[in-house]
């Protein structure tokens, strides 16, 4: 199972991926720029992606919302996302208006600014206040989204603030930070673009050529300050939230070895043999035999830079009380960290992994968010076509090897949401606590 | 910020806007279909671009076809499959599945049960033969039904402080009769379904689990010889027919208009449900109906949306929609808004769907609309589960064979008389049932004066009874 692959570089550095596949007329086009949240300045949380919003307001030849309009009236589907350290752009249309998504595409890399007001900012701004509301504030365990990265990594670290954005942040944003984010990050030599689907290969470069060609390389952006972080936190740290919520929920996060590097595939296996799907320890344990959890699942947040974090999610029964979950959870990753993982452990985990590598592929719009991602990441396509070999050659022997040193007390971060009119008290606790609001 | 003057000037003007080459063709994945001796009925439809299958068994035996009081049945009875069978527990049945990188999946919905199988082609064998185990020889066992309904159960509880759930079950409850099986959520309510015990479902299981109810759709890297030589002998002497049917009044309205207000004090925003009962899958107006959902509140580009979220910036996002079901299931305008302009929100989602209804829809809404629907058609069948989705849904509904490979020409056929028509017979303003879960402190004004009515304010706590 290999997908094809060519990529060339225009001379203002913008990188092009393209991976032809014929099976249906559709064609995906996907953008990613190497621009997050992380890259805030202090006073502006949120506005990588209060930016993202920005970008479907219009451009010098595209009315405001009217990206939205030619792409669906073109039979097309569109969005964006913004994430910790890159924002992506992507449109998946009928293979004949490949062009116009490129068009689209470059129109607002190159010719943005002149198509900005006040009024949009400010109607954006309100959209997404009313995203936070909606996400995270009006949402039972919502805020875990902003308070695990704040737990998990030091105040000044570029992964430490909210992504989504504090009010006060978001009602700051001006029509100057737009044109001053606009013109140091969002530059073709900092972005990559993917094409997957349909089309043919010298076409399609022609095409990127005559819209992308024009628009100026950048002039460099700022460098993250050092983002290196010590493989454990040295300490358990801890955090109770009381909130509006009938069941308790714990989040316990590791810091793990950063995306793509060999020991991350190894932390990637431990979180599966832990929580994906039924057969995983913490739903066998905690689910079906002791029934003191509903739900248990782990996920890795992806990270390249300083350190990822892998991630266990468990929620009550409501007669649980969250003493008794925390308790029942650190248990399991004790008996982790003391007995080790089994080589079937491993193999259910890769098969388990291998397959779900193979359905994402079926779309074209995942195939040339992969792209983008390698390729942003680590200079890199191709790794799209290893990560199941990657998978495969994990073995027990560096499972064990991540559990003993990643899994340990010390390397525990505890976010337990409790019901606000439970007596647990959240000072009773003898560990190290961090804010409670 | 002297660099925010800065600006990068590209070498030169934009280019024009490109037009379109011209299309390339597009058929829905070819499909055969065939009947076994006792009545069991397989789709396939081969699709080799990459070694997956996805198996879809589908089984007359959703929420719809409950006994009656035992509402919530359907669901736990399509869990417990996944708990136990042919001599293997539940561990031992996920352990079997996972560990050659299957996944599967029991649920039931309004219409069907289904049993969802994503697997590599080369693992169909195995894996279909323990799907064949679970189907026909489930163990239920007690201490496995107790902690699924106890699930079920604190879900249920956790619905109460989440407030779009919430949202969406008590919308049901202010639009269906309180005895319509469609009021309450598919799953069952708390009373339902904490009576519910291992003789409810394996009674439920006796009467709706039997060949002549059960349909296989496949989609992926197989061929229907080769389907067959599998299914003949898991399958061939399965025996015995389905005795109960669908029960009735499962989507009779409530009349008129109504407010209600679910108490959440110092809610930061509200969830909004505006709408009434709907139409069954089955109505002859589909396509119109389709087409104007489309432009009311379907898009992005909606004029729900676009008044909502991008003139009036009370919300992350709006839209409306038809629920589709073998019965008339509910049509909803559904936002959250910033709790002061709850009132205007409404206010505007009225005003939205009048309008719909006095004027025809632009040209320029009209082929908006179509052509999306029309060009986003092979971009939806991309994946092996989805077109089994789609088989799934031909089944259930009773769809003709050539459904997909009519739905674009369907869709282009519609004219904005059939969408003006389509929006005054279907869309009902004196009908409109408003739910909104907020503050009551800010909303109840504002509401009752749009609505013209008093609001109904409930709190969150008795929500589930009230009806």
């Amino acid at each position: 199972m290999e997908i094809p692959i060519e990529t060339f570089t225009l001379p203002n550095g913008l990188r092009v991926v393209l991976s032809e596949d014929h099976t249906a007329p559709l064609v995906a086009v996907n953008l990613w720029y190497h621009v997050g949240s992380a890259n805030e300045r202090t006073g502006r949380t949120g506005f990588a992606h209060l930016f993202e919003h920005m970008l479907f307001q219009g451009s010098e030849s595209v009315g405001a919302n009217e990206h939205f309009e030619l792409i669906q009236r073109a039979g097309g589907t569109l969005n964006g996302s913004t994430w910790l350290d890159r924002t992506n752009y992507f449109e998946t249309v009928p293979s004949n208006q490949l062009e116009l998504a490129l068009w689209l595409e470059a129109n607002r890399m190159g010719y943005l600014l002149s198509a900005m007001t006040q009024q949009k900012l400010d109607t954006q701004r309100d959209v997404v206040q009313n995203e936070r509301r909606w996400s995270m504030d009006n949402q039972p365990y919502g805020s875990w989204w902003e308070k695990l990265p704040a737990l998990c990594f030091p105040m000044d670290h570029p992964f430490h603030h909210s992504l989504i954005g504090s009010m006060a942040d978001l009602d700051a944003a001006s029509l100057e930070d737009i044109a001053h984010f606009f013109t140091t990050y969002y530059t073709p030599d900092n972005a990559v673009l993917s094409i997957a689907g349909d089309f043919d290969a010298a076409a399609a470069r022609a095409m990127v050529e005559r819209q992308f060609g024009p628009v100026p390389r950048g002039s460099g952006k700022p460098p993250l300050p050092d983002m290196q972080l010590p493989p454990t936190f040295g300490e358990a740290l801890r955090e109770v939230v009381p909130d509006d919520v009938m069941l308790p929920r714990l989040f316990l996060a590791f810091r793990s070895p950063v995306f793509g590097s060999a020991a991350y595939y190894a932390a990637s296996v431990a979180g599966a043999i832990l929580g994906l799907r039924k057969g995983s320890r913490l739903h066998r344990a905690l689910v079906r035999e002791q029934q003191v959890a509903a739900e248990a699942q782990a996920f890795t947040y992806d990270l390249t830079k300083g350190s990822d974090l892998l991630v266990v999610d468990v929620t009550g029964r409501p007669e649980t009380s969250s003493d008794v979950l925390e308790t029942a959870v650190n248990a399991e990753i004790d008996r982790l960290l003391h007995e080790g993982v089994a080589q079937a452990e491993v193999d259910r985990a890769v098969a388990l992994i291998e397959t779900d590598l193979i359905v994402a592929l079926q779309s074209a719009g995942d195939r040339a968010d992969r792209l983008s991602m390698f390729t942003t990441y680590f200079n890199d396509p191709q790794l799209v076509n290893v990560q199941a070999d990657r998978y495969r050659a994990v073995t027990a022997e560096q499972v064990n090897a991540f559990v003993r040193e990643r899994l340990v007390p010390e390397n525990r971060a505890t976010l337990l949401y409790v019901p606000r009119d439970s007596d647990v008290a959240p000072a009773s606790s003898d560990l190290a606590m961090a804010e409670t609001p | 910020m002297t660099e925010a003057t800065t600006t990068r000037t590209p070498t030169r003007p934009p280019t024009a806007r490109p037009a379109p080459a011209a299309p390339r063709s597009y058929h829905f994945p070819r499909f055969e279909q065939r009947r076994l001796a006792n009545g069991l009925r397989v789709v396939v439809a081969p699709v080799t671009k990459l070694p997956l299958v996805t198996a879809v068994a589908l089984i007359e035996a959703g929420a719809t076809q409950e006994p009656v009081g035992k509402e919530g049945v359907a669901t736990l009875t399509a869990q417990m499959l996944l708990e136990g069978a042919a001599g293997l527990d539940g561990a031992a049945l996920a352990d079997r599945f996972e560990r050659i990188g299957a996944s599967v999946e029991a649920y039931a919905d309004w219409d069907v049960a289904a049993v969802t199988l994503s697997a590599l082609s080369t693992r169909l064998p195995e894996s279909l033969a323990l799907v064949r185990d679970l189907l026909r020889a489930p163990t239920f066992p007690e201490r496995e039904v107790a902690r699924l309904r106890d699930e079920r159960l604190a879900e249920l509880l956790q619905q109460l402080a989440e407030p779009r759930g919430l949202a969406d079950e008590q919308f049901s409850h202010v639009v269906y009769e309180p005895k319509a099986r469609y009021a309450m959520p598919a799953d069952g309510e708390t009373n339902t379904v904490g009576a519910l015990t291992a003789d409810d479902v394996r009674a439920f299981y006796a009467a709706r689990y039997q060949p002549a109810a059960v349909t296989l759709v496949f989609a992926g890297d197989v061929t229907m010889d080769q389907v067959v030589a599998l299914v003949e002998p898991l399958f061939g002497d399965w025996s015995g027919k389905p005795t109960s049917d669908r029960r009735s009044a499962i989507d009779a309205a409530q009349p008129g208009r109504l407010l209600r207000v679910v108490a959440k004090s110092d809610a930061p925003q509200s969830e909004v449900r505006v709408g009434h009962v709907g139409l069954p899958r089955s109505t002859r107006d589909y396509f119109d109906v389709l087409v104007m959902n489309a432009v009311l509140g379907g898009l992005f580009s909606s004029r729900i949306n676009l008044n909502l979220r991008e003139a009036h910036g009370y919300t992350y996002g709006a839209f409306s929609a038809f629920d589709w079901r073998r019965g008339a299931g509910p049509f909803v305008v559904n936002t959250a808004v910033k709790s002061d302009v709850t009132g205007d929100a409404v206010r505007e989602i009225l005003s939205e769907i009048e309008r719909i209804r006095r004027e025809e829809i632009g040209e320029d809404e009209l082929t908006l609309a179509t052509s999306y629907l029309d060009g986003v058609f092979p971009i939806r069948y991309e994946t092996t589960g989805a077109i089994a989705g789609a088989l799934a849904s031909l089944v259930i509904h009773g769809l003709p064979d050539d459904y997909y490979d009519r739905y674009r020409e369907r869709v282009r056929g519609v004219t904005t008389a059939g969408v003006l028509r389509a929006a005054k017979e279907h869309l009902h303003p004196d009908r409109l049932r408003v739910l909104v879960v907020g503050d009551p402190a800010v909303v109840t004004a504002p509401l009752s004066k749009v609505m013209e009515m008093k609001a109904d304010v409930i709190a969150a706590a008795d929500a589930e009874a009230g009806a």
